[in-house]
């Protein structure tokens, strides 16, 4: 069972019930759930859409776009049913808040995506889990069911007139499948492979109806944002960036965990402080903010840096996921760069070329290079090969493998070049590294 | 082949039955497709031309498409697998806390490398891709349970586990 932690600088709004057994329903209701699907019910479309747009909640998947925007994109008219998506097919490596989330607070996301349904004119929506995630497929297939004992799903929600349906789906194993139109291609029983954009699944998007598509934790915010109001939701975050974050802090830190944080907290203090610093007594060397795809920051990047979508933004790197991964100066950062690029050539899914052999070349480059057997030459043409990929695919896959791999050579250069002429790993343990 | 056809399911009475539920659940018919190698695999142990041939047969599909698709998913396999699977995550959080001790252990232990099956059947080995435990890592999976916070040190007894709960189940189904 995964470990739950805690810290003072915490305001718990997304995990306020984790660990208080809100996975029973009538905890859940004890515990004040189901009271936003109902207010939306009497507030009507309108108005949540509006609370929504107010919230200043951004997409917590990675991208970070208004989720109240979003929602506000999909034609009220349509000719073919529309569909709400929930995105929890979590594989972005040093992100595990959704695992969280499903475990502790499956009737959140139920509840958060009635209210995205009642919104959008939806009368059907999935929560797609990743196939690794079995036992909290079943947890949220107990809590779809009783949420229809109860009335909250089904033909009559909440005794009204309303028509809302669920259906829970595993994957099979796809980090692609985090791309929306991947995953909308996987729900249709197919490879998952993007779609070309656009049109954007606001408008065209599952089984060719109008979709809206939010990640987990996106979803599970939605019930705390009605029941707070936005406004008041907002003020909790950063200007532009409401609310709060699930930062999964993991790697060489002394406290790893994931914790609720306002968005614009200080990175510094998430490592030195809520994390508890670097294991061991040792020093910090870099630290990647938001998934293995966000470029690499230095210690002195993060002195002064607050962790909302604009100013991660604004340092060159994302705040993407919230998966903070701290790493101690006694880590090679080739071998990390080739870690991390041997992950995107895994999940590649080939349809777009400068993915496909990019992100194999990179492969093949940086396991020599950290074996010792690179060229001065080699250092560059890994960036000029990453560079070239950049913008250059459907899907942000692409992009995913290029941006970390061109920090990594930046702003660790002589690292790579300590390991130029047939020198071996003058830094880690694993010289031979396997890499899958 | 009729696909509600118990007699000729190479599905168990009880997962035959959940495929026909199943294929009436979702809008389109295809959507079945996924969920269902998945729990066919659980129940066979691997993707054979027969369960391919049934599945295809119950979305109504070609097997050509059926393993176009399964040949997409990392999780779905065509030849069996052990009794108990163990996925051992080296991605980068789990890397930085020593999974690749962990995973040596692991090769050391069954004398098995990636991939690889014992000869008795009761366990393989697949070094994998983050599995989403990266706040506890190093972590692993065996089948679809997760253990984490692991140390080298702690390989032998978690296979120990293992093995005595195969032999209770193997006595179980002798009694």
């Amino acid at each position: 069972m995964p470990k739950l932690v805690s810290h003072p600088d915490e305001v718990k709004i997304v995990s306020r019930r984790f660990g208080m057994g809100a996975a029973n329903i009538d905890r859940y209701i004890e515990l004040g759930g189901y009271a936003s699907a109902k207010k939306c019910l009497e507030q009507g479309p309108e108005w949540v859409i509006n609370e929504m747009k107010i919230s200043n909640l951004r997409g917590r998947g990675g991208a970070g776009f208004p989720a109240g925007m979003k929602w506000s994109f999909v034609p009220k008219q349509s000719a073919k049913p529309k569909y709400v998506l929930v995105n929890g097919d979590e594989s972005e490596p040093g992100t595990c808040k959704d695992h969280l989330i499903f475990l502790h607070d499956p009737h959140a996301v139920i509840e958060g995506t009635i209210i995205a349904g009642l919104a959008i004119g939806a009368k059907l929506g999935f929560i797609y889990l990743r196939g690794e995630y079995r036992y909290l497929i079943e947890i949220m297939e107990k809590a779809v069911a009783d949420a229809y004992l109860k009335g909250y799903l089904g033909k009559n929600i909440f005794g009204t007139d309303a028509e809302f349906q669920i259906i829970t789906q595993t994957g099979a194993g796809a980090y692609e499948v985090g791309e929306e139109s991947a995953l909308m291609e996987s729900l249709e029983g197919k490879r998952g492979v993007p779609r070309i954009k656009p049109p954007f699944p606001a408008v065209v998007g599952l089984y060719g109806g109008p979709t809206v598509i939010n990640n987990a934790e996106t979803i599970a915010t939605v019930p705390h944002v009605i029941e707070m109001g936005g406004e008041a939701y907002a003020t909790v975050g950063s200007p532009r960036n409401g609310g709060t974050r699930l930062f999964g802090v993991s790697g060489h830190v002394e406290r790893p965990g994931v914790y609720e944080l306002p968005m614009g907290y200080s990175l510094k203090k998430i490592v030195y402080e809520v994390a508890g610093g670097v294991r061991g007594g040792r020093k910090l060397k870099a630290v990647v903010p938001g998934g293995s795809s966000t470029p690499v920051l230095l210690p002195e990047e993060i002195e002064n840096l607050g962790m909302d979508f604009d100013q991660v933004g604004k340092a060159g790197s994302m705040l993407g996921s919230g998966g903070v991964v701290v790493i101690d100066d006694q880590t090679c950062m080739v071998e990390f760069a080739l870690r991390t690029i041997s992950f995107y050539q895994h999940e590649s899914c080939g349809w777009c070329i400068p993915c496909r052999e990019g992100t194999d070349w990179l492969k093949k480059s940086l396991t020599r290079f950290h074996a010792g057997f690179g060229e001065a030459k080699d250092i560059d043409n890994i960036q000029y090969l990453a560079e070239n990929m950049l913008g250059r695919t459907f899907c942000p896959l692409g992009d995913a493998a290029a941006m970390p791999t061109i920090a990594f050579v930046k702003k660790f250069r002589k690292e790579f070049e300590d390991h130029l002429n047939g020198k071996p790993c003058p830094y880690a343990k694993h010289t031979e590294m396997v890499v899958i | 082949m009729s696909p509600n056809s118990e007699t000729m399911s190479i599905f168990s009475p009880r997962l035959a039955a959940r495929f026909d539920t199943l294929v009436q659940k979702y809008p389109v018919k295809r959507s079945a497709l996924i969920p269902m190698l998945l729990y066919a695999q659980d129940e066979v142990g691997y993707l054979s031309d027969a369960v391919i041939a049934e599945v295809a047969d119950r979305i109504g599909i070609s097997e050509l498409d059926v393993r176009n698709v399964a040949t997409y998913y990392s999780m779905l396999r065509f030849k069996p697998a052990g009794k108990y699977n163990i996925q051992v995550c080296t991605n980068i959080s789990c890397m930085l806390r020593g999974a690749y001790d962990v995973y040596e252990r692991f090769q050391d232990e069954l004398g098995i490398g990636h991939k690889g099956v014992t000869a008795d059947g009761a366990f393989s080995l697949e070094e994998v891709e983050c599995i989403g435990a990266c706040c506890w890592a190093p972590a692993i999976q065996v089948n679809y349970d997760f253990h984490d916070g692991l140390t080298p040190e702690a390989v032998p007894e978690i296979l120990n586990r293992y093995r005595s709960a195969a032999k209770s189940a193997g006595e179980e189904s002798h009694a």
